[in-house]
């Protein structure tokens, strides 16, 4: 297993190298701003006195080298400094919203995932057949349909015209955890919409290249029962590509969850992500896309061990 | 030409013509809205009448109006990003596949940690330090969604540039400009066209999220993605006007993607024969 976990290390290693390079593009687009962030942020209106008292506040007043690895070794330690519109530490209220952020992912995985996989091997089994053709075209369908487009029509029917959920998900802390679950579950229903298509087209991809491999003709020339090649043959090399699958999809449900949070008021990353954004609060933007980023790159680093670990040949690439 | 779109299959042919309606609608809108798309014509939120079709949004302005003028400002600028986004990663792809080298080697690697982020958070940074003006989400999605286009025409060009008739261009002493448009580019056409069709559609949803998370075009210019987000309360109230911008959206990228899936078999099936 020593190569196993060399190769793991090297690709932990190649994501951190990725972060690092991520949080250097972002000092150098800083230093890029025409002029300076904080005239951006006062307004022109503000005196040059206002403007220098705030540039010393938030530390622009050191050279750019300094400054970028004074935030580096925060990040690293742990601290990830003030936010500039609430001067409260970053630290202190980033991680309920990390941690609602993450229930809602986990409660969407859990529904998408066990779905996507059911009806994308139904639908290679059966490729070709009606069900196929009807799935392969509403997939097609509503992977062109944006995000916030899904969840007001959930929001439409499900909770406005038959009143089954509430239309706002203002979870707190102090919620118990099944009536945190029913709040959550219209946003994470959104997702799961959003994911399911990607999801099934890429495991119908996958269970069909596997299925047209000659060792299952084989099994089924020898007369085996069609559910014994499905659980013998066919599944023990499945397990691949169909975890890769999950964690590619986890990784694009990042994304979704920034604007599902913000249609349902879901306090999570991804709606302070985005209230920061438009106050150009930089230090709590900067925090949330690492955090953000660093999931992202996790999640594709998982696929890529996953596959390695599944097909010994990618082991020793020659 | 006419013969080949003849020959398209059913959902193809829906496509095309429900992207010619966008077009039109987009290139004539000062002529078919009733009103323009800043004016405010009556109370907030009115209902559904004969004189305002679809009723009023948040500050009484004719929802019909701005669904027209809509078309042709959200169509326009994600069209215009995506043919900067299509001249700044062709060129450098191209650049790449002849130059090779650590020309290559750099502009991949760069191209390999944008990508390694998701566009959205990348976007949202940008957007934070640049501020949120229709010129800076033009260029910030377009430099973005280059990496794509990048990985695409550089590998398309691979192929071509070790074909003996651009070697035999570069020993005529042929400019490199000349080589990339006379003799890379023509043979790398099919599958540019087929992603530029899969880029708009990125970019579209892509910037109409900006728009509805209040990020992207920003009022009083009429967008569909910010006018869903106006008028999102009347959806409470069990009203679906909120819901005819976020279509008009879905329609368009439905159609695009229907011609796409057909371009794709087709320049398939022209490659394999």
């Amino acid at each position: 297993m020593s190569s196993l976990t060399k190769v793991i290390l090297q690709r932990l290693g190649l994501g951190v190298l990725t972060l690092f390079a991520v949080s250097l593009i972002i000092a150098f687009a800083v230093e890029l701003l025409p002029g300076d962030i904080t005239q951006a942020m006062l307004g022109q209106s503000a005196t040059p006195e206002t403007v220098a008292a705030f540039r010393a506040e938030i530390g622009l007043d050191r050279p750019a080298h300094i400054r970028y690895l004074q935030w580096l070794k925060g990040m690293l330690t742990g601290d990830m400094g003030r936010s500039l519109a609430s001067k409260r530490e970053i630290t202190e209220f980033i991680g309920t919203r990390l941690s609602n952020t993450l229930f809602l992912g986990g409660v969407a995985a859990a529904i998408a995932v066990p779905l996507a996989l059911f009806l994308g091997l139904l639908a290679a089994l059966y490729r070709n057949s009606i069900y196929d053709r009807i799935v392969n075209l509403t997939t097609l369908t509503s992977i062109s349909f944006p995000e916030f487009f899904v969840a007001y029509i959930l929001i439409l029917f499900l909770s406005v015209k038959s009143g089954i959920f509430p239309g706002i998900s203002n979870v707190s802390t102090d919620l118990a955890f099944g009536d945190k679950l029913f709040r959550t579950l219209l946003p994470a229903l959104t997702l799961t919409l959003v994911v399911l298509a990607h999801m099934l087209r890429m495991t119908r991809a996958a269970i069909i290249n596997l299925l047209s491999s000659p060792y299952i003709e084989m099994a089924h020339l020898k007369g085996t029962r069609p559910f014994r090649v499905i659980t013998h043959h066919a599944l023990p090399n499945a397990w691949g590509p169909i975890v890769n699958v999950i964690a590619l999809n986890l990784a694009y449900l990042v994304v979704g969850v920034v604007v599902v949070e913000v249609v349902f008021v879901y306090p999570g990353l991804g709606q302070l992500l985005v209230d920061s954004v438009s106050k150009r609060d930089l230090p709590v933007v900067q925090a949330c896309a690492m955090i953000f980023a660093a999931v992202y790159i996790l999640l594709n680093l998982l696929s890529d061990i996953v596959s390695i670990v599944s097909n010994p040949r990618l082991l020793h690439p020659r | 030409m006419g013969k080949l779109i003849l020959g398209a299959p059913l959902s193809a042919k829906i496509g095309l013509v429900i992207i010619l309606g966008y077009v039109f609608t987009a290139v004539f809108a000062p002529w078919i809205a009733p009103y323009s798309e800043t004016a405010i014509v009556g109370s907030s939120y009115e209902l559904w009448t004969e004189q305002f079709i679809f009723g009023t949004d948040n500050i009484g302005r004719d929802m019909l109006s701005r669904l027209i003028f809509g078309a042709r400002n959200t169509i326009g600028i994600a069209f215009a990003t995506v043919i900067i986004a299509f001249l700044i990663g062709g060129v450098t792809g191209m650049l790449a596949a002849i130059l090779g080298g650590w020309y290559d080697m750099a502009i991949s690697r760069l191209v390999d940690i944008l990508m390694a982020v998701p566009s959205l958070i990348f976007a949202l940074l940008l957007l934070t330090i640049f501020g949120t003006s229709v010129l800076s989400l033009i260029l910030i999605i377009a430099v973005l969604d280059s990496t794509r286009v990048f990985r695409i025409s550089r590998s398309a060009a691979m192929n071509v540039v070790v074909m003996e008739f651009v070697e035999a261009a570069r020993l005529r002493g042929e400019g490199m400009w000349w080589v990339i448009r006379k003799e890379v580019l023509p043979n790398i056409m099919a599958p540019l066209l087929a992603e530029f069709g899969l880029r708009f559609c990125f970019v579209f949803l892509f910037i109409a999220a900006l728009s509805f998370l209040g990020l992207g075009i920003q009022p009083p210019t009429a967008d569909w993605g910010s006018m869903v987000r106006e008028n999102a309360p009347l959806i409470n109230y069990n009203d679906i006007t909120p819901l005819l911008p976020a279509a008009a959206i879905a329609g368009l990228t439905v159609a695009v993607n229907f011609v796409v899936d057909w371009m794709l078999h087709l320049s398939s099936g022209l490659r394999s024969d």
